[in-house]
Formats: structure tokens, C-alpha cells, sequence
């Protein structure tokens, strides 16, 4: 019974030999097809896409590993500390932060820009799972439990749309709705929150600046302004459907070669992806991704504290997330929002923060069998 | 225990709801998947479509406009090469920078500047921008040198439409010039940006065979409109070559031989109609409206008194004055009013009603007869003639001869003239027709007016036996040199039903015009005996002499003021021996027919006989290795001589 012999076995050596290399060979295999992507979009270069993006990923990928090996009870009280940095760096971006890509997003902290939001995705699952780790089943179904949860989920939200970015505040809102289900509440609060959310919507309409209204509107009609706001969404769906079943080809992709398709390096990435390899590309990504979302399920499963299952089953619902809106968006199922493709849209900061997220997830599955005191929940422990 | 017993109620939960979502997470997949499938390939056809519309853009490609040539294959309209410099924003660091180094090579003026930065920034960065055009090749070649220190500079051989001969053919050629708003058809090349149509002339009236047909050119550009190569290249077809009946010698020297006179001279072929000649002086040179004509040069052209800008040969209309005789004599014959016996005493002057008639010769001319009457011009014997015959004859022998309306010609701007008749004068002014006016219409003056092209036609028809032979400025047959068709009129054109004998006496009068002693234009007569030349001399009035003029003293011409001259004319025909050729000349207040119109007449018609273009075979290149100014030389070896 070498499960039980290892359980207390914390040493550095049993914890790599238990990093879940197959994971970590999953996201290598799909950062690499994101490699790719990159060197196609560059128009066949390795500048000035690609080799960052691998340069990131490599540096990740050593603090992807860290992260795992550290002891998972280290993060569980690193939670609330991460959390309300956070939510201090929201509000000194919301009123210190730098303008860029016409909202505010960035703090220049001299030698890097943070973008507290990434911060706050995984923040907000540390936080609510340790939060949850100290409540009973019967707890989770008493509305007192649930203020503070609510609040915790609740200010930062508010202080992303302020920023504003729609997206990411969905993407938290969604994550932690997802812990909340996972750690017990009952189900009909959710479609009470759902339904009061709906009949809210028309109100919230109203706050929605003009340019969200635009993206929602052009989502509903993209044809009514093909060369205005609708353009993306149209082009995208162009280089999609001309891709065909087996794709232009690598390198060969028109629509995104010929700069019709925009943001073809970050947002749309899959677009192009399915453009050069069709149908068949895209079917290949996207399994490699679900597989991916099984593997954070299986780990989450396989946890026995609860901590565990909640941190594991919220990052994996983050990357469904991510995963899901990105695709739905690039091919007209839902608004344009800016929400990356996991592993695979240039960018270092959303690489950062996926790896560090799925760095926690492998730290789950490494300190499975590590019990956790309920206590430890404690805000003061 | 209890710890545990919660633990697994957690554990419990968490499970069920992890598949739970799980599941609705693999069946939203199943919805991109599903999504996908539709784009990708249930609707891939349509957006396949999308995208070839996206990425190739269809560039029309402006055809190669014909050139219109001479009779021998001539070019009298080309297109040369246009050299042009460019600048294309992107490529420098600073436009002013390199427009200042431009400067020093070429001349860039201060507005030509202004524009070029007007439109540098109207456009995208990577459209070049024309800053010259029509270089010469020295500078053309003095920038490719400098080009290393001209970032930006990009330099680009286009086609622009050229006049070698520039004055002489204007009004022939006519000029081509960008498309106006009304001009706008169904042809998209009208639409291309710097297309230039035809505006008058030749290049008007047969503007859609000289334009040709447009090529296109399939091209791959990028979002911003980028063209990133060539996929597909269709050259179109390239406009016809427009083949004249003129003789570009003798039109040069026909033009030449009019000096600083204004006026108007027409050669044509007695038989076939085909026109040697049109000149119209002065002319302008059609490459300014080509490049596009500017304010100063506009106004020279319009304000110039000899009116460079009317083709006088077609739309200038004059009295014929003295011209006009031998068809009212014909008609007086005709009318059976007078016979060739018919006597009439000249005592200078002539009665009728309360008004005097004189005659050009104050003395009078004594007695006369038709043929005597031509010869010497006598103004009475035609008072009397017409007065006999009546308006309406002259007419209708005038109208034969092919005077009073459009001659037809494939030239734009041509004018009808007047041919006046009793039911004319009622209908244009409402008043009854005096008898007195016949008078006038005798010596072709008063209300008749005719163009120089009508009076080379009724010439022609006088001299080719009374056959309505139409003139015409563009070759019909294929190839250069003389037409196939050799036959002489009465083969190929219906009769005027002209008596014979009666055309014989108008001829032989014209014959004896040249003659000394008393000839009218025997000062102006051709000397070698094979190239004799018959004619009538004309002089018109162009205001009416007044009583009180007349009682003191008539002015000689050269007192008046250039715009009250007469205007001097003369019809001519030759060789006596075989009549061939016809010719109109006018010379705006020239003054005396015979003093001014008839040597220049003589000239035309003595180079005409001797190019005789009607017979001389083709001798200049063809029209594929044509370029530039080729004038015929001896006669080639295609064709043997007539």
C-alpha cells in the first residue's frame, strides 16, 4: 500500500516524483501547437510572437512547478493575504492606474505592469475555498455563511466593472458561482440569483457603457455594420467557414495572413488555428482542452480535504471558462469579450496567470492526501 | 467521527456536482463543436466565397487608346510615355525632406507642394502620390541617379496621350481630356481615375473604337487595401487605330502656307470624297487639354480673336459672296429664265425698285454672257440671273450641290449654313420674301452663308460632272496608300441630274477665271500646263456698304478695320485636263478673293497635284513600328503607283 506509506512523506523528492507529468505534458503539448499558431501568424518568424510566448512558457512552467511542491496549507493561509492584496491593488488601479486599451486595467509597478483582475482570478478561488473549507454541508445552507462569501465575491467584481472589463468580471462571478455549487449550496438559491439576475438585466443595460452596448448589440446582428464594430466577429467567421473541413493549410491561412482577422495573435489565435487546419484543428484543440478540464476534475475528486476539491474544481471551471467564451466568441456564439484562449493567445500575463492556476491544480493533486484541519479555515490560524 | 461523517457529506456532494457541471461543460463543448461544424463546413461555401471577395481585388486596367493615323500611316494621335515622379509617404521619414531634395533636381513649386501634402494625407500611407508628371527624360533619368538620397521617391512610366504635330491636327484630331460627370456610361473604365475620352475631333466622334475594351487584373490585398502580389492579368483590348483620309504633308503645308491669316482651307478627292485636307487657322495644341489645360492657357485660347478654338472649316459659316455664281447661273438655266445665249449689259451697276445694285467694277463690264460673266465677275449678269430665277431655284441647285446643310462629315461642331428660300425667310423671320433679295442671293450674299467644307463640295460636285459625291475624313478600306476604289464619280455616287452642258459652262468658266487676260485669278494661275487649276474667286462682305459710304468714297479694304474686311475666297479644281482634286479657301477679312484667297488656293492645290495623295502609294511604316513623326518619303514598294 505504497498510497498509504507516501502519506506523510513530504519530502521535495516524492513531491516532483508526484507532479502530474501528464499534465504537465498536456499543456506543453498545447502551448507548442500555440507555438505554432504564433510562428504562423508572425507570417512564418519566430519573432516576435513566438519566441516570447516560449520564453514565458518555460519561466512558467518552472513556477508552475514551484507552486505545486509548496505545501498546499502554505497557500491555504496565503489565501486571504493574496485576496486582499488583490483587491488593493483593484482600487489602486482605480485610482492610480495607467489608461490602456481604453480602460484601466494596469499598474505600472516600475519594472512590471500588474493587472490586479489576473490577480484576483485565481485570488478569488484561494479565498472562497479556503472560506468554504471551514463550513459544514448544513452551514452551506444557512444564509448567515453566506454573507461573507458574497461579499468577498462581490467587491472585487464591482471594482472590475468599474475598470471596466465585463469579461473578466463575468469570469469571476461565473468561478466562484461554480465553488459556491461545489461546496454545497442548494441548488434553487442559484436559480433564484439567476432569475433575479435576468429581471436586473434591463437596469443594468443602462450602465453599460456605449462600446459594451455596441459589442452586445453587434453580437446580436454583426451584418447591420460590417465595417464598424461588427468587423471582427464577421472576419472572424469568414477565415472559420473559408477554413473548411481540413483547413488552408499551415501558413496558409488568407483571411488572418492578410490582416482581414484581427487581434490574430491574442484573442482570435483560434480562428486562425481553424482557418489553416479546419475542422479537423479545431477538433484536436479543443479535445486536448477538454481533456485538460477532465484532469482538473479527476484531481479535484481525488482530494481529501476539501480545500482541494474546491480550489481544483474552481481553477478547472476557470479554464472551461476561458476556454469556452473564447471559442463561442471567435465563432459568434456569444459577445466579443477579451477573454484569452488558455496556453495558447500571445500574452504573458494571462500565461502567468494559467500557470500559476494550474500550478495550484497539480499542487492539489501532489498534497491529495494531505488532511486539513477545518480549523485551519479560521481567519487568524 | 461526526468531522469524518461531514467530510463525506462534502465529499459526497462535491462529486455529484462536479459530474454534474462537468457533464454541462462537456455538452456546452458539444455546442462549440456543433457551432464549428455549421461554420466550417455546412455553411464553408458561403464564407470560401467571403473570403475570396475579402482578400482579391479586381483592378480595371485602362486599354491602350488606338492612334489615329494619316492615310499613309502617319500618327497624328499617340501615346508617348509619361514619365512621373511619385512619392509614397511611408517609405521616408520626412515628406518635406524629401520634396526638398526633389526640388533641387526638378521643379517643385509651392503649390504643386501644398497638393502633394494634401493628398498625402487624404490617403493611406503606402498609395504613392503624384508629384510630376510629363518629365523629360533628362530629369526622369537625373532623378533615377539621386534616387539613394530620395527615400520615398518612386518613379513610374505611364501613358499619356500625344499630338506630335500639335497645332495642325487640332482641329481634325480633335483632343482627349478626363471624364465628366455627364459622360458617365455603362463602360467602367469611365470611372478609372486620370481616363482620359475624347473631347472633339476625330477622338470624339470615334471615341469608343479608339478607347478599346478594359483589361483586369486580379489582386491580392490585404485589410487595408495593400496589394500583395498579382494573381490573375487579363490586358484587355486595345483601341482600334483610326485610319484618316488626310495627308498629313499636305495638310502641314496647306496650314503652313496660312501664315498668321485666320481662315479655313478643305482639299477633297473630286471622286471619292475622301478629304485631303481640313485646316482651320489658327489651331492650339491638343496636348494641353490632354494634361489638362490651365486658366491662363484657357483664357488665351478663348479670348484670341482668330478664334483658335472653332474648327472654321466646318462650323465657321460665310457668305460665299462671288463662290456662289455658278450654281445661280446653272439655276437661271436651269429655270430655262436664261439660255447660254442670253446677253446682259454691265453698266456698273443695276436698278431695281428704288435701290442701286453695283457691280464691283465701277465702270461696268459692258456686255456679258454666262461663261464672260464668271470669268470676269460680273456682279449685274448675276443680279440679273437671280432676279429671273427666284430665291427658291438657287436654292434648290445649291442644295444639290451641297450647301444649306450638313455635309455630314465624322467631325464634331459642324454648322449647316444658310440656303434661304421664301418659306425659309417666312418661317425664321416671319416676313415675306422682297424681290429685291434676289438680287443679293445673286452674288451669294445677304442671308446665304456656307462653310468652307460645303464650298469644297459643291466644287467637287461641279468638277466630278454633277454626282453627289459626301466627303468624308476617315478611311473606310483596311491599309494605307490609295483606295482600292478607283472608279471615278458618275460610278459611284447618284446623279444631281445636272445638265451636262449647263455644268460645262459654269466649268469653263471657272477654266477662264485663271486666265489671262481677264480672268479674275489670273494672277494667281498655276503655270505648269499639267497641273492647271480652275476656280472662283469670292469676296463678302461682311457689313453692308451704306449710301453715304458709297456717295463719298468706298473704303479699300486695307483702311478698314481688320474685323470689317471682307473675307477673301476661292474655290478651285484641278487638273483642268483630268479634274481630280477640289479645294475651299477662305482667309478671314482677307480682303479680295483674288488677291489674298487664291494664291493660297493655288499653292495648296499645285502641292496637293504634286503629293497627288489620291494615287500615291503607301510609303510610311506600318502602324505596328510607328512612333513618333514619320513623314512619307518615296514611294514604297507595296503598291505600284496609279
Amino acid at each position: 500500500m505504497a498510497y498509504w506509506s507516501n502519506r506523510n512523506d513530504t519530502s521535495l523528492g516524492r513531491k516532483l516524483r508526484d507532479v502530474n507529468w501528464g499534465l504537465v505534458l498536456l499543456i506543453t503539448v498545447i502551448a507548442s501547437l500555440g507555438f505554432t499558431a504564433l510562428y504562423s501568424a508572425a507570417g512564418g518568424d519566430i519573432d516576435p510572437w513566438a519566441d516570447r510566448q516560449m520564453a514565458r512558457f518555460a519561466i512558467g512552467l518552472v513556477i508552475m512547478v514551484v507552486i505545486a511542491v509548496t505545501d498546499i496549507r502554505v497557500w491555504m493561509r496565503l489565501s486571504y493575504v493574496v485576496y486582499a492584496i488583490g483587491v488593493i491593488l483593484l482600487i489602486a488601479v482605480e485610482l492610480v492606474g495607467r489608461i490602456g486599451m481604453g480602460a484601466q486595467r494596469w499598474l505600472d509597478l516600475g519594472v512590471v505592469h500588474v493587472q490586479p483582475s489576473e490577480i484576483m482570478k485565481i485570488a478569488m478561488v484561494l479565498t472562497l475555498a479556503r472560506y468554504f473549507h471551514g463550513l459544514s454541508y448544513e452551514d452551506t445552507g444557512r444564509i448567515r455563511w453566506l454573507v461573507l462569501p458574497l461579499a468577498i465575491v462581490l467587491v472585487p467584481v464591482a471594482l472590475v466593472i468599474k475598470q471596466p472589463d465585463l469579461g473578466t468580471a463575468m469570469l469571476l462571478l461565473a468561478s466562484s458561482g461554480a465553488v459556491f455549487f461545489f461546496t454545497g449550496v442548494r441548488a434553487w438559491k442559484f436559480l433564484l440569483v439567476i432569475a433575479g439576475g435576468g429581471a436586473a438585466l434591463p437596469i443594468a443595460w443602462n450602465f453599460l457603457h456605449d462600446y459594451q452596448k455596441r459589442r452586445v448589440l453587434t453580437f446580436m446582428n454583426p451584418e447591420q455594420d460590417p465595417l464598424g464594430s461588427g468587423y471582427h466577429i464577421l472576419q472572424s467567421k469568414i477565415a472559420l467557414g473559408s477554413g473548411g473541413f481540413s483547413g488552408k493549410g499551415f501558413m496558409q491561412g488568407t483571411q488572418s495572413h492578410l490582416s482581414f482577422l484581427p487581434e490574430k495573435q491574442t484573442d482570435f489565435i483560434f480562428t486562425m488555428f481553424a482557418e489553416e487546419h479546419g475542422l479537423i484543428g479545431a477538433l484536436v484543440l479543443i479535445a486536448l482542452y477538454i481533456l485538460l478540464i477532465a484532469y482538473g476534475y479527476a484531481i479535484a475528486l481525488r482530494s481529501r480535504s476539501q480545500y482541494g476539491r474546491l480550489l481544483a474544481g474552481g481553477l478547472t471551471t476557470m479554464l472551461f471558462l476561458y476556454v469556452f467564451i473564447n471559442i463561442a466568441m471567435v465563432s459568434g456564439l456569444v459577445p466579443v469579450v477579451g477573454v484569452p484562449l488558455p496556453l495558447f493567445s500571445y500574452g504573458g500575463t494571462a500565461m502567468m496567470t494559467l500557470l500559476v492556476g494550474i500550478g495550484l491544480l497539480v499542487n492539489v493533486y501532489v498534497h491529495r492526501d494531505v488532511e486539513i484541519p477545518r480549523h485551519m479555515s479560521g481567519p487568524l490560524s | 467521527m461526526a468531522i469524518n461523517r461531514r467530510d463525506n457529506d462534502l465529499q459526497r456532494v462535491f462529486t455529484r456536482r462536479a459530474l454534474l457541471l462537468g457533464t454541462a461543460q462537456l455538452g456546452m463543448f458539444g455546442a462549440l463543436v456543433g457551432r464549428l461544424y455549421y461554420l466550417q463546413v455546412m455553411e464553408s461555401h458561403k464564407y470560401h466565397l467571403l473570403a475570396e471577395e475579402n482578400r482579391i481585388n479586381m483592378r480595371l486596367l485602362s486599354p491602350r487608346r488606338g492612334r489615329v493615323l494619316d492615310r499613309f500611316g502617319v500618327e497624328l494621335a499617340s501615346n508617348r510615355r509619361n514619365y512621373r515622379v511619385m512619392i509614397v509617404a511611408e517609405q521616408t521619414r520626412n515628406v518635406d525632406a524629401t520634396l526638398e531634395a526633389l526640388s533641387k533636381l526638378i521643379q517643385v513649386d509651392d503649390t504643386q507642394r501644398a497638393r502633394v501634402k494634401r493628398e498625402i494625407e487624404r490617403r493611406r500611407k503606402f498609395v504613392p502620390v503624384v508629384v510630376a508628371e510629363n518629365l523629360s527624360w533628362d530629369d526622369f533619368a537625373k532623378i533615377n541617379l539621386h534616387s539613394p538620397d530620395l527615400p520615398g521617391v518612386q518613379l513610374d512610366v505611364g501613358e499619356t496621350r500625344d499630338y506630335p504635330y500639335a497645332h495642325t491636327f487640332s482641329h481634325v484630331v480633335g483632343y482627349v481630356g478626363a471624364v465628366a460627370e455627364n459622360e458617365l456610361g455603362d463602360d467602367p473604365l469611365l470611372e478609372l481615375p486620370g481616363f482620359r475620352i475624347g473631347k472633339s475631333g476625330v477622338e470624339k466622334v470615334y471615341d469608343e473604337r479608339l478607347r478599346g475594351r478594359a483589361g483586369h487584373s486580379q489582386i491580392e490585398v490585404n485589410a487595408y487595401g495593400r496589394a500583395i502580389r498579382e494573381l490573375e492579368r487579363y490586358n484587355g483590348q486595345q483601341g482600334d487605330d483610326i485610319v484618316l483620309t488626310i495627308d498629313a504633308d499636305l495638310q502641314r503645308y496647306a496650314q503652313e502656307r496660312f501664315g498668321e491669316d485666320s481662315g479655313a482651307a478643305v482639299v477633297i478627292d473630286i471622286h471619292s470624297g475622301e478629304i485631303l485636307a481640313l485646316v482651320s487657322n489658327p489651331g492650339y495644341d491638343p496636348n494641353w487639354f490632354n494634361v489638362g489645360i490651365t486658366g491662363p492657357q484657357w483664357r488665351q485660347l478663348s479670348n484670341d480673336k482668330y478664334k483658335p478654338l472653332i474648327n472654321k472649316a466646318i462650323a465657321g459659316q460665310y457668305p460665299p459672296g462671288s463662290t456662289y455664281k455658278m450654281l445661280v447661273g446653272i439655276a437661271a438655266l436651269e429655270s430655262g429664265n436664261m439660255t447660254p445665249e442670253t446677253r446682259v449689259f454691265c453698266p456698273g451697276h443695276m436698278e431695281f425698285g428704288n435701290n442701286t445694285f453695283h457691280c464691283w467694277k465701277k465702270g461696268g463690264h459692258g456686255t456679258m454672257n454666262f461663261v464672260s460673266a464668271l470669268e470676269e465677275s460680273c456682279d449685274v449678269y448675276f443680279y440679273e440671273a437671280a432676279k429671273r430665277t427666284g430665291v427658291d431655284k438657287i436654292g434648290e441647285i445649291a442644295r444639290k450641290l451641297g450647301l444649306g446643310d450638313f455635309t455630314g462629315i465624322d467631325l464634331t461642331g459642324e454648322r449647316r449654313g444658310i440656303i434661304p428660300s421664301k418659306a425659309w425667310k417666312q418661317g425664321a423671320l416671319g416676313q415675306p420674301w422682297h424681290p429685291g433679295e434676289n438680287l443679293v442671293i445673286g452674288i451669294g450674299q445677304g442671308y446665304v452663308t456656307t462653310t468652307p467644307l460645303q464650298l469644297a463640295v459643291m466644287a467637287a460636285r461641279l468638277a466630278n460632272g454633277g454626282y453627289a459625291v459626301p466627303p468624308r475624313i476617315v478611311r473606310k478600306e483596311e491599309g494605307f496608300g490609295p483606295a482600292a476604289d478607283q472608279r471615278p464619280a458618275s460610278q459611284r455616287w447618284p446623279s444631281l441630274n445636272l445638265k451636262r452642258e449647263q455644268l460645262d459652262l459654269a466649268l469653263e468658266g471657272m477654266i477662264r477665271v485663271t486666265a489671262p487676260p481677264r480672268g479674275t485669278a489670273a494672277g494667281a494661275r498655276i503655270m505648269q500646263a499639267q497641273y492647271a487649276m480652275a476656280g472662283k474667286t469670292g469676296s463678302s462682305q461682311v457689313r453692308r456698304i451704306s449710301r453715304l459710304e458709297r456717295e463719298t468714297r468706298v473704303r479699300k479694304n486695307e483702311e478698314k478695320p481688320w474685323e470689317e474686311r471682307d473675307h477673301a475666297l476661292f474655290v478651285a479644281f484641278a487638273p483642268i485636263s483630268a479634274p481630280r482634286y477640289a479645294c475651299a479657301v477662305i482667309i478671314e477679312h482677307g480682303g479680295s478673293g483674288a488677291k489674298a484667297a487664291a494664291p493660297v488656293a493655288r499653292d495648296i492645290m499645285l502641292e496637293c497635284q504634286k503629293l497627288d495623295p489620291s494615287r500615291k502609294p503607301r510609303s510610311a511604316p506600318g502602324p505596328t513600328t510607328a512612333s513618333g513623326i514619320t513623314p512619307p518619303t518615296a514611294p514604297g514598294a507595296t503598291k505600284a503607283g496609279g
